[in-house]
């Protein structure tokens, strides 16, 4: 599903954000990204949403090869890709409904069934009945659910979290990262980047550490423990 | 197709409501780009008018044809069936005494007239030619001139030409007021949407990272670019029509004086068609420039 090879990121000042990355996920896994701020966990993400580039090696996804990817092809890519940034990146000058409705919008759905699937996603991460308050009402807990909302509208294969459960108390963070397991459950491919590894549960899935821009992969958990992975 | 035409309706109904959001600052771009097209507007109106105004004045092209005083009606006759014959278009004899008449019916000729000792003026053809052409009357002068007991030949055309190209000229100024004002608008537009641009910068940010495609983020940037510019110039079409309201009496009370009867022509739906979309026009090209140059950031 996600192929890294070799991958570099070197910024113009000279820092290297990464160093010859090398990892794959297959489809339907569930892999935490863990690392110190700074460790490039970011530059990741970002290079896996193809917000920037590579300096040398290739990263595919879906047998596509972000470095060859012309500008006019980058938004279909991100079609497939569920979005979580660690800003959330909500607006919040629209309702929570239309914050939801943003992505339907842009593939161009027709607007009842657009309604409809908004509000499944609304309900799916326990966010009903709030659909006409704006984002500032909403707890850093529920504007997190608000943006897993969003990013799971559009059914995407991929869901790419980047500190979903930063600056939340440990029940919240709890609940967000029972919603991906959910998602993991019904074959969803989960990559979710922590830095905090107290937040990880007990019975762990896959980990990948990210250490001043090199990788490495933790020993791996039973089998069982990355399908039942629940509290 | 209707998830394309969907779109689009998204799109002009996200223009509108971004004119509409802060209407203080679309108010006075409308007027700014209203003022910009009034200028090449008005000028081009003016220049239709006074193109109007020479095209119903059919006296000018006239060639007058003095003979010398000895000429009798011999000559008279000669020149006659020359003119018949070149079938050069309507002519007219005016005999000296009848000139004569003629210039004392005019108001306060008549002492004078009385006081000549005789009649002083040549008995004269008025030619009226078919050709319009400068060049071709000019030819036909110079004809006329060559004739036996032609005195003078008097081409009315020297003003017609003289004229004709002072509207040339006005026609080229109005041209580069268009061209110079396009470009404000032009301009204009291209702040607008800057402005635009920074002011939806998360919005924008947000869409391209969930998948939005560059025609979507323009779209309505472009509505809005076609939008502002289709307003303006029905702003233009406003002043203008304010300007030449208030000038219509003035021009009539002119004209009457001169004993001419000529109203002013105001702008038609076309015009105002025709500037409506000008402005469109131009305010999408604003637009599209600005755009391709702004959204360029976002990743």
């Amino acid at each position: 599903m996600i192929t890294a090879s070799d991958v570099t990121k070197r910024y113009p000042e000279g820092r290297e954000a990464l160093r010859h990355v090398s990892f794959e996920i297959t489809a339907g896994e569930m892999v935490y990204l863990t690392g110190h701020s700074g460790a490039g966990k970011s530059t990741l993400f970002k290079l896996l949403a193809a917000v920037e580039r590579p300096t040398s090696g290739s990263i595919v996804i879906n047998g596509q090869n972000l470095a060859a990817l012309s500008r006019s092809a980058v938004p279909y890519l991100r079609r497939k890709l569920g979005l979580l940034f660690q800003d959330r990146k909500l607006l919040f000058d629209r309702t929570v409904l239309d914050n939801v409705l943003l992505p339907l919008a842009i593939v161009g759905h027709p607007p009842r069934d657009a309604l409809r699937r908004a509000q499944a996603a609304l309900a799916k991460v326990g966010l009903p009945n709030r659909e006409r308050s704006l984002p500032i009402a909403l707890s850093g807990g529920e504007q997190q659910r608000l943006a897993i909302a969003r990013a799971v509208v559009n059914r995407p294969a991929i869901i790419l979290a980047d500190e979903p459960t930063a600056n939340l108390d440990a029940a919240s963070a709890r609940e967000i990262l029972e919603i991906f397991h959910a998602f993991q459950q019904v074959g969803v491919t989960v990559l979710l980047a922590t830095h905090d590894p107290t937040s990880l549960p007990v019975l762990r899935p896959r980990v990948l550490r990210l250490d001043q821009g090199e990788m490495s992969e933790l020993p791996a958990a039973p089998a069982t423990a990355v399908a039942g992975a629940a509290p | 197709m209707s998830v394309w035409l969907a779109q689009h309706w998204a799109a002009i109904r996200d223009a509108c409501r971004r004119l509409a959001t802060a209407p203080l600052n679309s108010l006075l771009s409308l007027l700014v780009i209203g003022i910009a097209l009034t200028l090449p507007a008005a000028g081009w109106l003016l220049l239709d008018n006074l193109r109007a105004l020479t095209g119903d004045a059919p006296g000018v092209q006239q060639i007058s044809v003095f003979l010398s005083p000895e000429a009798g009606k011999r000559e008279i006759a000669e020149i006659e069936h020359r003119l018949q014959a070149g079938k050069i278009g309507r002519w007219r004899f005016v005999a000296r005494e009848e000139a004569l008449k003629r210039l004392q019916a005019a108001e306060g000729m008549a002492d004078i007239v009385a006081s000549l000792p005789r009649n002083p003026l040549p008995d004269a053809f008025v030619v009226t030619p078919s050709a319009s052409q400068p060049a071709e009357l000019e030819r036909l002068a110079e004809t006329f001139s060559s004739w036996p007991k032609v005195a003078h030949v008097q081409l009315d055309s020297a003003w017609v030409k003289r004229f004709d190209a002072l509207l040339r000229l006005g026609r080229l100024i109005v041209i580069l007021l268009g061209v110079l004002f396009a470009a404000a608008l032009v301009t204009i537009t291209f702040n607008t949407i800057r402005l635009q641009i920074l002011a939806h910068a998360a919005e924008i940010e947000v869409a391209r990272l969930i998948g939005a495609t560059d025609a979507y983020i323009q779209r309505p940037l472009h509505y809005f670019g076609m939008l502002q510019g289709a307003l303006g110039g029905l702003c233009a079409a406003l002043l203008v029509a304010v300007g030449f309201h208030l000038l219509a009496p003035l021009v009539a009370e002119l004209t009457q004086l001169y004993g001419t009867n000529f109203t002013l022509r105001g702008l038609g739906a076309g015009h105002v068609a025709f500037l409506a979309t000008i402005g469109a026009a131009l305010g999408w090209l604003g637009a599209w420039i600005s755009a391709l140059m702004h959204l360029r950031r976002f990743a």
